[in-house]
């Protein structure tokens, strides 16, 4: 299988470079593209990606595969090359500053996520054992909580390319609703009068690039929606 | 970093709300010229005239010209802080040209209605 990867080593590149690879998978089977970069790396040890569970939990080794953004360890190659020639094209996730081959900086990302104040936020006194939630409170969290900051969905979003500074991204803004629809959070008011600019939330034009990557099959294109009905709720 | 200091309302609800509100009386105005043209097939001068003489019809043009602006400011703010970002003196000068065409289209579309 011919495996093309994108190269940069700024230490000695002037510029980035895609490298081919002619990749002998083990009896043909329908490996995910990490076994697949794992070949790579055994023919050339100086190919640089992150990785670490291997099984779509960590979220280190989230790139763009065959020109779509996932997960290396649960995007099969048969899945990746679908309606494709025979043929794998790994770059880095697009939009962010590149370290090393497929690595990228991520700080921005972490940063916008920083922002929301993704912990909760309870200024009464604390109960004796644990603040307690109603199974229909705790309901409200599904599809919000399962977030691996991967990072595939706001490296997918034109609007987080273009102002990567000031709109804070679908992972954020995903988390950013998980926050505010947790019955225990108290700082509701607070959270949502920073989100009220032009940049932070606003900047989604529902491309809805992010749904169509996330490697967990959430939806923050509806969660930016619930955000934005309840700051229109709060000011009308 | 792009700034907001020449957005409609510094606010993004304010804004989207805006927009949202604007465009909902610019389809409304469309489909009523549509309708209008629909229903009448041998439209003449005198009847396009007469429509454009009552004082409703002309309350319903200065809405939607309204409208278009304000629909038109916000889109082309979010455009040019989207892809104008590297130079902020290219970014201005763009914003300058859309807020100098709305104004004119305004203050024209305003001399139009009342001139008929």
């Amino acid at each position: 299988m011919l495996v093309s990867v994108y190269r940069y080593n700024p230490e000695k590149d002037e510029a980035p470079y895609m490298q081919d690879y002619d990749i002998t998978i083990p009896g043909n089977k329908d490996v995910m593209v990490l076994d697949v970069l794992a070949l790579v790396k055994e023919q050339d040890p100086t190919l640089a990606y992150r990785r670490s569970c291997r099984e779509g939990v960590c979220g280190s080794d989230g790139m763009n595969i065959n020109g779509k953004n996932g997960l290396a360890c649960i995007t099969p190659i048969s899945e990746a090359t679908k309606g494709k020639m025979d043929k794998l094209v790994l770059r880095p996730l697009p939009g962010l500053p590149v370290i090393r081959d497929l690595v990228i900086d991520m700080a921005l990302f972490y940063k916008q996520y920083e922002k929301i104040k993704p912990f909760l936020v309870n200024n009464t006194p604390a109960p004796a054992i644990e603040r307690l939630q109603s199974p229909e409170e705790r309901e409200k969290l599904d599809g919000l909580y399962e977030c691996i900051l991967c990072a595939c969905c706001s490296t997918s979003c034109p609007s987080f390319w273009w102002n990567p500074d000031r709109f804070v991204g679908p992972a954020g803004l995903l988390q950013a609703y998980r926050f505010l629809a947790d019955s225990r959070d108290t700082s509701t008011e607070q959270r949502l009068a920073e989100l009220s600019d032009p940049f932070s939330v606003f900047r989604c034009r529902g491309i809805m690039n992010c749904v169509n990557v996330c490697p967990k099959g959430l939806n923050p294109t509806r969660a930016i929606g619930h955000i934005r009905n309840m700051l229109l709720n709060q000011q009308l | 970093m792009v700034n907001s200091v020449t957005n409609l309302g510094r606010s993004g609800l304010y804004d989207w709300v805006v927009q949202r509100l604007t465009a909902v009386i610019l389809a409304l105005y469309t489909l009523f010229l549509l309708g209008f043209v629909i229903a009448s097939p041998d439209l003449q001068f005198s009847q396009w005239q007469g429509l454009f003489a009552q004082t409703w019809m002309k309350v319903f043009s200065l809405a939607a010209l309204i409208s278009l602006c304000a629909h038109a400011w916000v889109g082309m703010w979010t455009i040019s802080t989207d892809y104008l970002t590297k130079s902020a003196a290219l970014r201005f000068a763009f914003q300058l040209v859309c807020a100098g065409f709305l104004f004119v289209y305004l203050v024209w579309g305003i001399d139009i209605l009342w001139s008929v």
